[in-house]
């Protein structure tokens, strides 16, 4: 992208994010509006609910908009030339996944489990800490450039993240996946959210300086361009990374997570389609060697296979050793049910989820309430929030800038396609959390975290060029004409 | 709550969810066509004609002498064929340079370009002229090739190569 000079001297037309105005107040409108559609869904599952507008509804609401208020005072003081798009968006799927919560809350089946809490207000406490880790990131990182100092330790970070919750005594196991540490007193956390970002910054920076010679440094076979072996070297560790948080913590979604992250990183950074080739037949042989002796993937590959089978031995009650889950098929028949335009809030059954509908399958609220129709908006806010980040990305002047933009929508993009196509039953289901949709502290607190930076870096690339010191030499060479 | 009133919300409510989506898009559409520039540089043509007497920049007042000459004088050019088609450049009174060079005003890509290919500058009356370097394959007014420094009328087409360039109000 090309940068712009100050207009007085500009005379040509470069195409761009170019002389782009704050767009303060665009932000703001948009704001208004992505704070107004929840309180209207809010009222609405009241109403069909209970026929009654629900009491709730103005603290939820003023609760929505301060943290709305509150993140945009933030951009214009601190970013005041960030993109308009990615706080507004934000900020309704954080609304709507409220709503989505709270409803499943009046569930008469859900409460009557032995595990139910009220997760509405803890979701709406864990929004606010999101929002202020948000505001934090805008105040504290006053330029993302910094972020390159720490490319080695923010790796050991990572590692010390994804190991956290291996360690016996913090480690938490939770049905089958361990991927949660507990805190005493504060509750549980999971660390793969926040080390998704944390490695982010490592790739980035890495691949910065490594890139010309992934990129150069090859032979060219059948097309392909193989790379030198010690090259190689990286992506090896990161896969052997990836595997085994694949073998040890049973978390089919975190491993495809980092794994896609890294090979989309190395992709725009070296332009070589190869890296793709080798990143896809690598994640296939990992994902197949590990399913082949792993029993908890193994579950889930045929509960994916062939979630009717899984339904019908759940309810069978059949102790064979293995879990099984009801859940898959439930998702599916709540997506069938809400056909095109769906049931409407407060009218579909997806409680019959039982477990997890509040977060790993919301999906299937959504599917089923506000039907395809409300699946595809969903979806399209969420491909806005990628189309924003690499955009981020295309118009960031720096390379560490563009990688690292690229690398978390890349990650946020993944995570979407991870959980929808898991609980759509187009690959197997892997435990994950719909980003600021689903019920689930880490996630909607890194989330946030992750649209700060993304915020802080469209910051930098979008803010208008220094006007430049205009030079009397070139004045003077003006007047002298043939 | 009534059936119908139910009805009308669930439909009401993916109507705004829907409209939230285009209008997000309306905002992003501005930076995925074309050239904004180009219409700020048409409109501050405009204003700077407008406030010309009431606040005068000296840089401004210096390149207003390319307007002196009434009406019909040209305010910008514009690329109409090749690779930069709907480029515009607005005329302020600098001379322009087209070519394959890099600090061209207008950086051709094109293969038959030379690097320092023609120019385009007023004279002291404020008409535009345009004038061949010593290109290798020639710059065309209309369809001749020019020998000589040779005026612009309007919309005269300019060919260099493949890209045709015409001077506009």
């Amino acid at each position: 992208m090309s940068s712009t000079t100050n207009p007085s001297t500009q005379h040509t037309s470069t195409i761009g994010a170019i002389g782009a105005p704050s767009r303060r107040n665009t932000e703001l409108a948009l704001l208004v509006f992505a704070v107004v559609i929840p309180v209207f869904a809010y009222a609405n599952v009241g109403l069909a609910l209970d026929d009654q507008v629900p009491a709730g509804l103005l603290s939820y609401g003023l609760g929505l908009g301060l943290m709305a208020g509150l993140g945009h005072l933030a951009v214009r003081k601190f970013a005041p030339y960030a993109d308009p798009l990615l706080l507004p968006l934000a900020t309704l799927l954080n609304g709507i996944g409220l709503v989505a919560i709270w409803r499943l809350d009046q569930s008469e089946k859900l409460q009557a489990s032995r595990t139910f809490v009220e997760a509405a207000p803890r979701q709406l406490m864990y929004s606010a800490i999101g929002v202020a880790l948000f505001v934090a990131v805008l105040f504290f990182l006053k330029d993302h450039r910094v972020l390159q100092r720490y490319t080695y330790i923010s790796m050991a970070g990572a590692l010390v993240l994804l190991l956290l919750p291996l360690v016996p005594g913090i480690g938490h196991n939770v049905f089958g996946a361990r991927i949660w540490i507990k805190i005493p007193g504060l509750g549980t956390l999971q660390p793969g959210e926040f080390a998704k970002i944390v490695l982010a910054v490592f790739f980035a920076g890495y691949l910065m300086v490594k890139r010309d010679a992934l990129a150069l440094a090859s032979r060219r076979f059948l097309g392909l361009y193989l790379p030198r072996g010690r090259d190689l070297g990286p992506i090896i560790v990161v896969w052997i990374i990836s595997i085994l948080i694949l073998v040890f913590e049973t978390d089919l979604g975190t491993s495809l997570l980092f794994f896609g992250m890294f090979v989309i990183m190395l992709y725009v950074a070296t332009e070589r389609t190869s890296w793709i080739v080798f990143g896809l037949l690598m994640s296939a042989v990992g994902a197949v060697g590990v399913a082949s002796f792993e029993s908890h993937i193994q579950t889930r590959v045929q509960a994916w296979l062939d979630p009717m089978r899984e339904f019908e031995l759940s309810r069978a009650g059949v102790q064979d050793g293995i879990v099984h889950s009801e859940q898959a098929m439930q998702a599916l028949w709540a997506f069938g049910s809400g056909g095109t335009l769906g049931s409407g809030w407060g009218q579909g059954h997806s409680d019959l989820i039982g477990f997890a509908a509040n977060s790993d399958f919301i999906l299937a609220t959504f599917g089923e309430e506000l039907g395809l129709a409300g699946v595809m908006a969903l979806l399209l806010l969420y491909a806005l929030i990628v189309e924003r980040g690499v955009r981020t990305a295309l118009a960031a002047r720096d390379p560490f800038g563009k990688l690292l933009a690229i690398g978390l929508s890349g990650a946020f993009a993944l995570q979407v396609f991870v959980v929808a196509g898991g609980v759509m039953g187009l690959i197997p289901l892997t435990g994950m959390t719909m980003p600021f949709l689903a019920y689930g502290g880490s996630s909607v607190i890194a989330n946030w975290a992750l649209i700060g930076i993304l915020l802080r870096i469209s910051d930098t690339a979008r803010r208008p060029a220094p006007a430049p010191v205009s030079n009397p030499d070139a004045e003077m060479t003006q007047v002298v004409r043939p | 709550m009534s059936e119908l009133t139910l009805t009308v919300m669930r439909l009401g409510f993916l109507a705004v969810l829907w409209l939230f989506v285009i209008v997000a898009v309306q905002v992003i559409r501005s930076d995925l066509f074309g050239t904004r520039v180009t219409q700020r540089g048409a409109r501050r043509e405009a204003a700077g004609r407008q406030q010309a007497t009431r606040q005068a920049p000296p840089q401004q007042r210096q390149q207003s002498g390319g307007r002196r000459g009434g009406r019909n004088t040209p305010t910008k050019l514009v690329v109409t064929e090749g690779t930069l088609t709907g480029t515009t450049v607005a005329l302020q009174g600098q001379t322009i340079t087209l070519g394959r060079a890099h600090d061209s005003t207008i950086v051709l890509d094109d293969d038959y370009a030379s690097s320092r290919h023609a120019r385009i500058y007023p004279d002291r009356d404020g008409q535009w002229i345009v004038e061949d370097l010593g290109s290798t394959n020639g710059t065309y007014l209309d369809r001749t090739r020019l020998t000589t420094p040779t005026p612009i009328s309007l919309g005269a087409p300019i060919r260099i190569g493949k890209t045709v360039i015409e001077l506009r109000k």
